[in-house]
């Protein structure tokens, strides 16, 4: 039995299946809420969601079976008197360690737990960076929505923000750096600083069983990073577009990535109306187009929808 | 004291109960008391910088007010989320 976790704008959906099988809506939480994420931490079983209420702000609620009570989460807020408001959690993703969770959101910033995700306080040393008056939002807002941890040390760590760029730490986020060489970014003068962190990142994932090779989805561009995301190689010659917000990688594959070109930024829809997902097996040195019209048969076709405020994923092609 | 009316949820996180007796000068100091009386209350009506919720409307006496406006120790104050779009 497979579960999938479904945020919407219009609450959590759990539905339950086989692959290749219609899924049965189980149950619905959070109804008539934005529900921006939901995971099933495997390590604890607890499944966590953020909700961010038009009217009472965000909030992150665990469950154990979330067709039952859900308990709101301590501790996500930022320092009281400031002047900003969490806006919204973006993301929720399990640490290295047995007890740890991390959570990214708009303004650009970092919560971790050590209690399995009832209890949140803020990372200070990303929260009060030395250059955090030069943050800019991109069009969703200041969002941290990419949080990619190293498997096996849980002192590494890599962040995507939009749109201050790649952030990395090798000290369990005590300090923080930029890993930014190599990105271009199009809507900035070509006479922009070099060191600009302007950097609009729109996905980033790393390839579980090559730690050091992170691929980005960026504003204009397919990066590819083979040394734990401190230099960039583009890599989008052969896709439609290098304009998009949908990125995966295969856990069993690190030369093994998937996005979903959109036409461009001012041009939001896939080219020709069709929802295509571009496949790599080579590192993004060539792009295959995956889709409905494309499959040979129901083991080579692969599958990705998302939406505003998330993502849900699922393939048939790679068994 | 003033007297802060809640409904839905806010009342449900407020011992579920619908009115609550606060000393306060303003409706800002009335709502932070009534968020440190009841935790499970605290950020859902005021934000980290303690203004009240976009969507969340307030009103003493019948007339939607801000933080800053003065209450009185006979005032109302009710606590509503907003009405929005169509």
């Amino acid at each position: 039995m497979t579960e999938l976790l479904v945020g919407t704008k219009k609450g959590l959906f759990v539905l339950e299946g086989e692959p290749g099988a219609e899924y049965e809506v189980k149950t619905r939480a959070f109804a008539g809420q934005p529900v921006e994420y939901a995971m099933r931490d495997p390590r604890s079983g607890r499944v966590l969601a953020t909700v961010t209420s038009a009217f009472y702000g965000p909030k992150v609620w665990y469950a154990d079976d979330p067709s039952g009570e859900w308990e709101q989460a301590d501790g996500l807020a930022l320092p009281e008197g400031g002047d900003e408001a969490l806006e919204r959690i973006w993301t929720i993703v399990p640490g290295e360690d047995d007890e740890t969770v991390y959570a990214g959101g708009d303004p650009g910033v970092l919560f971790e737990s050590h209690d399995g995700g009832l209890s949140w306080e803020l990372n200070r040393a990303l929260w009060e960076h030395r250059i955090r008056e030069s943050w800019e939002p991109g069009g969703g807002g200041l969002c941290l929505h990419s949080i990619v941890p190293w498997p096996g040390d849980p002192d590494r760590l890599a962040l995507g923000l939009s749109a201050v760029g790649i952030w990395l730490t090798e000290d369990g986020g005590k300090t923080w750096r930029h890993g930014n060489d190599g990105i271009r970014p199009r809507y900035l003068p070509d006479d922009a600083p070099a060191d600009t962190i302007q950097l609009c990142i729109h996905n980033l994932h790393r390839a579980p069983k090559r730690p050091e090779r992170l691929f980005m989805q960026f504003h204009g561009g397919v990066y590819r990073s083979d040394d734990a995301g401190e230099t960039w190689t583009d890599i989008s010659a052969g896709l439609p577009s290098d304009f998009g917000f949908p990125l995966v990688v295969d856990p069993a594959d690190p030369d093994s990535a998937y996005v979903i070109p959109l036409v461009a930024d001012m041009d939001r829809v896939t080219p020709d109306g069709r929802v295509r997902v571009y496949e790599t097996r080579d590192a993004g040195a060539t792009w295959t187009p995956r889709g409905q019209k494309q499959c040979e048969d129901e083991h080579h076709c692969a599958g990705i929808s998302a939406s505003r405020i998330g993502v849900t994923h699922a393939s048939l092609s790679r068994s | 004291m003033a007297l802060v009316k809640l409904r839905g949820p806010l009342k449900e996180r407020a011992g579920g109960e619908s009115e609550h007796s606060v000393n306060a000068a303003t409706v800002g100091e009335a709502l932070r008391e009534l968020e440190r009386s009841w935790p499970a209350l605290g950020g859902w009506i005021l934000d980290e910088r303690g203004r009240i919720r976009r969507h969340i409307n307030v009103f003493v006496n019948g007339e939607q007010e801000r933080e800053g406006t003065a209450v009185a120790s006979d005032d109302r104050i009710d606590v509503l989320p907003a009405i929005s779009g169509g």
